[in-house]
């Protein structure tokens, strides 16, 4: 496992290389021109929407980076010929697909870091910038710490994401890769409706089928908690906690069908 | 060199193009604002995915626009067309917007053209408000509703104590339950409710239309006190007053010159009926409908 640093640091390196972090100034422009506009628009609901809109662009911004560099992470290296020379190296296929994925999860996180970071910040100038009666109906404190829970969230549905990303490629062409992960990310947030599908159908097996999709396509719905973080409602440690663990599990499958699918691929 | 004045060149031409087209032609879908192309709140919900807070906060935006656009408009056609179902979207996509309620319940009430005078609505979005999030507020607010605009008393009352019965709810709730009993369509009360409103309104928007109501009223008051002085002449005089002056030198009104509404417009007086009414270019017009004998108690 020697060699999974090594790919990672070097997907990293690759994703500086093309500018990916450029996107990070195109939210810190987004955040700051839509705090100073947003207050001649919003009719007194500024921080709330401050507040949404930085979410979303965090999940919006990352799930492009998911999508777009997570496709290209297996292909682009055999498009490019230099999975021949990497393999013939001492580095074992599932290694290879461990370092592709931290590699990006690790761009990804400082992604999110620095998005988060810009996002405070754009949060601080509010408190000093808004009159004392605005203050006054905020839900939420501006520089609430509970933002951190949606932002963790994000970032573990983002890992999903990449994880199915790296899994479509490994035996996909880049297009239909996004075109599946895009689909995945879209599913995942009806994935609750499967739950109770035998309630619109009156077949057996076709509930069963429901019900079994349910349990093995992700559910990405139980990661969105913006809307309660912003209005300042609780999300407890213990749903944190199982929603992590349920990313964490569903991520170990998704490589694990990922290395099995790269271990026995041919590339003469 | 070149390629820079070129591109110059080229992009002057372009915004040259793009003003005389404006300026020549209708572009197509230039009233798109008034369209909603997706009426269902929930079909909205499902399409923008884990995206629902930040589209519920562009249907908030376009609903205040919606409006702000419409009340300043003179235009003939019917408006607030979009704002329930704007609001509606807005607070299903964000069950917990507590101004998009509150907003609506005074909005959508309001008399036409000043609103969309639809209290029905505007207690239906209320009613949602209260499924999603129990709060004294939108009690207050449907109470507030058949008490100002439906002068139901009964039921204001009645979702008054509903209200008051909420933990959190401020004392007077309660209280002004039972007074609306006793006391409905009273222009004190309705006063107290608005100053209510006032101080717990949660933007300018709404505090802005509290503060107009509450000067409405104190004109209403001037009004009838002017009233009663044009009434006491006629029954001194024998006949009535052809204008303040007259009233002024006859020592009935103290002031020189008609008197003012609390905005600085004159007051003005029929010889013919000696109807005291507010001058058409006051900003405090139209005033609300009260019901007969409302000003009796206060």
């Amino acid at each position: 496992m020697r060699a999974v640093p090594a790919i990672a640091i070097n997907v990293f390196r690759e994703s500086v290389r093309d500018k990916v972090l450029y996107n990070l100034v195109a939210f810190a422009i987004l955040l700051m021109g839509a705090s100073y506009l947003i207050g001649q628009l919003t009719a007194g609901q500024d921080m709330k929407i401050i507040k949404d809109l930085g979410l979303a662009a965090m999940l919006l911004f990352g799930l492009f980076i998911a999508v777009f560099i997570g496709i290209g992470l297996v292909s682009k290296e055999v498009e490019r010929r230099s999975i021949y020379s990497l393999l013939s190296k001492p580095i074992r296929r599932p290694e290879f697909i461990l370092g592709k994925y931290c590699g990006l999860l690790l761009t990804l996180f400082v992604n999110v870091a620095a998005m988060t970071c810009a996002f405070y910040v754009v949060l601080a100038i509010m408190i000093v910038t808004q009159p004392p009666q605005a203050k006054a109906i905020w839900e939420a404190p501006a520089l609430d710490p509970a933002l951190l829970k949606a932002v963790l969230l994000i970032y573990a549905e983002l890992a999903i994401v990449t994880a199915c990303a790296l899994l479509f490629s490994s035996f996909s062409t880049p297009i239909l890769s996004a075109a599946f992960t895009v689909g995945m990310f879209v599913i995942g947030q009806f994935n609750a409706d499967l739950k109770h599908f035998e309630t619109i159908v009156s077949s057996r097996p076709a509930a069963w089928l429901a019900r079994i999709l349910y349990y093995t396509l992700p559910n990405l719905a139980p990661f969105d908690v913006k809307a309660a973080v912003v209005h300042g409602q609780p999300v407890a440690a213990g749903y944190l906690l199982l929603t992590l663990g349920y990313a964490a599990c569903y991520i170990t499958v998704l490589l694990l069908v990922t290395t099995t699918i790269f271990a026995r691929k041919d590339f003469k | 060199m070149t390629r820079a004045v070129a591109l110059a060149v080229l992009m002057a031409s372009a915004l040259a193009l793009q003003v005389a087209r404006d300026r020549w032609y209708t572009p197509p879908g230039e009233n798109a604002e008034s369209i909603l192309y997706v009426r269902s709140a929930e079909a909205m919900r499902r399409l923008t995915l884990s995206f629902t807070a930040i589209a519920a906060d562009i249907d908030w935006i376009r609903a205040v626009q919606h409006y702000g656009g419409d009340h300043g408009s003179t235009s003939t056609a019917q408006k607030y067309t979009l704002l329930y179902p704007l609001l509606d979207r807005t607070t299903t996509l964000d069950p917990r917007f507590n101004i998009a309620y509150r907003f609506g319940s005074i909005f959508l009430a309001e008399e036409y053209p000043g609103g969309a005078g639809r209290p029905d609505l505007a207690i239906a979005l209320l009613k949602k408000g209260i499924a999603a999030t129990e709060r004294w507020e939108y009690y207050e607010d449907i109470g507030f509703i058949h008490y100002w605009r439906l002068h139901d008393y009964k039921s204001a009352a009645d979702w008054f104590d509903r209200g008051g019965q909420l933990p959190g709810a401020p004392w007077w709730l309660r209280t002004m339950a039972a007074v609306t009993l006793t006391r409905g369509g009273d222009r004190a009360l309705s006063r107290q409710l608005w100053r209510q409103l006032y101080q717990t309104a949660d933007n300018d928007w709404l505090r802005n239309q509290a503060e107009l109501r509450l000067t409405q009223l104190d004109a209403m008051d001037q009004m009838d006190q002017l009233q009663a002085i044009v009434s006491r002449y006629q029954v001194a005089a024998g006949h009535l007053p052809d204008s303040w002056i007259t009233l002024q030198r006859a020592r009935f009104l103290r002031g020189n010159g008609a008197p003012v509404d609390p905005t600085g417009s004159p007051y003005e007086l029929d010889p013919h009926t000696g109807k005291v009414s507010l001058s058409p270019t006051s900003p405090l017009r139209p005033l609300p409908t009260e019901p007969p004998g409302s000003a009796a108690h206060s």
